[in-house]
């Protein structure tokens, strides 16, 4: 290695590099993933890229752009405050998805990895093939594995895609759910 | 409704947290006209008994299994009336209601063991906890900032640039195959190289006139060098076989199976 002569970046050019990568990508991009863009042997330190990143998200703070992290990556967004105002340019309606879809997505995301059979446990109706596939289309859930149960049914995740999608950096950053009200029966109703 | 002809008969027995219940709630009744709009929005029999619970402002913990039965009982002869497609998971749910009943109606069993007996509506009341958090769950969620909705991600359009192709990933055993597919082509190439460069047979026939003296003749190996191995012979043999043919020299032999000699026509003439 020390006979090639390695070229180190400065901060500028970096922020600069790393900069049309984000804009250019049309996924989040992890420091791993913008290191690897370098060659080899002009690969920067991922602390240089950090640093890197952190200094071109206070050059966006004055911008209605920011740098964000999510969970596969860092990504320019709209800052909140103007995203009104884009969603007024795109005349179609974003998409809305049904209760059905929702339940069956929270249920996966706050228990997981759940089987077909857990989702309808715990929703007291069966759920469609066509929903679990929609999902696995949209790349939301994914299969992990299988259940060591006759029929051996799929166990289902959530995945980074849907993190991405939901603003959310990981699982944790997901709401709290709300606390299980203490299953003790005191009431004295009696009929 | 079978089920609405008890309500007389139970009304003085009624208790609700321990104090007697003695009026129906005035609100219970909804019209079967506003019903059939959200019937089918249901998410199934947890969330209609949710929504029955909810309705009459309820305590989840300490269901009235009576008034519920009777409510959900409504919901299931509407459905049936309005022939929506009664899925089983509904009847099912009617039979669990009407069991509970039927087991908090029984007098209840003086154990003499210890532990309490378990509340018939215990399970119940658990699974609808369990569904009110997901599907609160699922309201956060939805909630949520989301792409194409809260967030946006710009980008730049880089079609028109002329962007470089992606160089492919090289694995070693590839690396090992290509250069032994190199090899093979220079060595058949190489090949060429030796039978045409050094050895013409056309500067070879040249070679052997030059050598050969007039008058005399020259032994028939001596024209062949070993250094130049196979091919060198070949095109020493093939220069003879062409100066024979083209009359200018003699192949002669003296005696058979004696040695080969070569001699020049234009010699043998003059002599």
């Amino acid at each position: 290695m020390n006979e090639f002569k390695e070229i180190e970046y400065s901060t500028e050019t970096l922020k600069k590099i790393i900069e049309s990568l984000l804009f250019s990508s049309d996924s989040p991009l992890s420091t791993k993933q913008l290191q690897a863009i370098f060659p080899e042997l002009e690969r920067p330190a991922k602390s240089a890229i950090e640093t890197a990143i952190q200094q071109l998200s206070l050059d966006y703070q004055a911008s209605s752009l920011e740098l964000h992290q999510v969970a596969s990556g860092w990504r320019f967004q709209v800052q909140s405050e103007m995203s009104l105002w884009v969603a007024r340019l795109f005349a179609k309606k974003p998409p809305k998805y049904s209760r059905a879809l929702l339940e069956t997505l929270a249920i996966i995301a706050y228990q997981q990895p759940v089987t077909r059979g857990d989702i309808e446990d715990i929703r007291g109706v069966s759920v469609s093939s066509h929903m679990i596939q929609t999902l696995l289309e949209r790349e939301w859930i994914k299969s992990v594995g299988h259940k060591e149960v006759p029929g051996r049914p799929a166990l289902y995740s959530t995945t980074k895609v849907f993190l991405d999608y939901f603003n959310l950096s990981s699982i944790e950053d997901m709401p709290p759910l709300q606390e299980l009200q203490n299953l003790a029966i005191e009431g004295e109703l009696e009929i | 409704m079978q089920v609405t002809e008890s309500i007389e008969e139970v009304r003085t027995s009624v208790r609700v947290a321990g104090e007697p219940y003695l009026d129906l709630p005035k609100d219970l009744y909804i019209p079967p006209e506003a019903l059939e709009v959200f019937l089918e929005a249901f998410e199934g029999p947890l969330d209609l008994l949710l929504y029955l619970i909810k309705k009459q402002n309820l305590d989840i913990l300490n269901i009235p299994i009576l008034k519920v039965t009777q409510q959900y009982m409504a919901y299931i002869e509407l459905m049936s009336q309005l022939k929506l497609e009664l899925a089983a998971e509904y009847l099912l749910m009617a039979a669990v209601l009407a069991e509970i009943k039927s087991r908090l109606l029984l007098p209840r069993q003086i154990s003499l063991e210890e532990g309490e007996e378990e509340d018939p509506r215990a399970e119940l009341m658990r699974r609808l906890q369990e569904y009110a958090q997901m599907k609160k769950a699922a309201e956060a969620l939805d909630e949520l900032p989301r792409l194409e909705r809260n967030i946006f991600s710009p980008s730049v359009d880089v079609a028109d640039m002329e962007l470089q192709k992606a160089e492919a990933e090289v694995t070693l055993p590839e690396l090992v195959s290509a250069l032994q597919r190199v090899l093979k082509r220079a060595e058949q190439i190489s090949h060429h190289v030796i039978t045409k460069e050094p050895l013409s047979v056309r500067d070879r026939m040249s070679d052997i006139m030059a050598k050969l003296k007039p008058l005399e003749m020259a032994r028939f190996e001596s024209f062949f060098h070993l250094k130049e191995g196979r091919a060198g012979v070949v095109v020493t043999f093939l220069a003879i076989l062409e100066l024979s043919k083209a009359e200018l020299l003699d192949i002669l032999q003296e005696a058979p199976f004696s040695a080969l000699s070569i001699c020049s026509r234009e010699n043998l003439g003059a002599v």
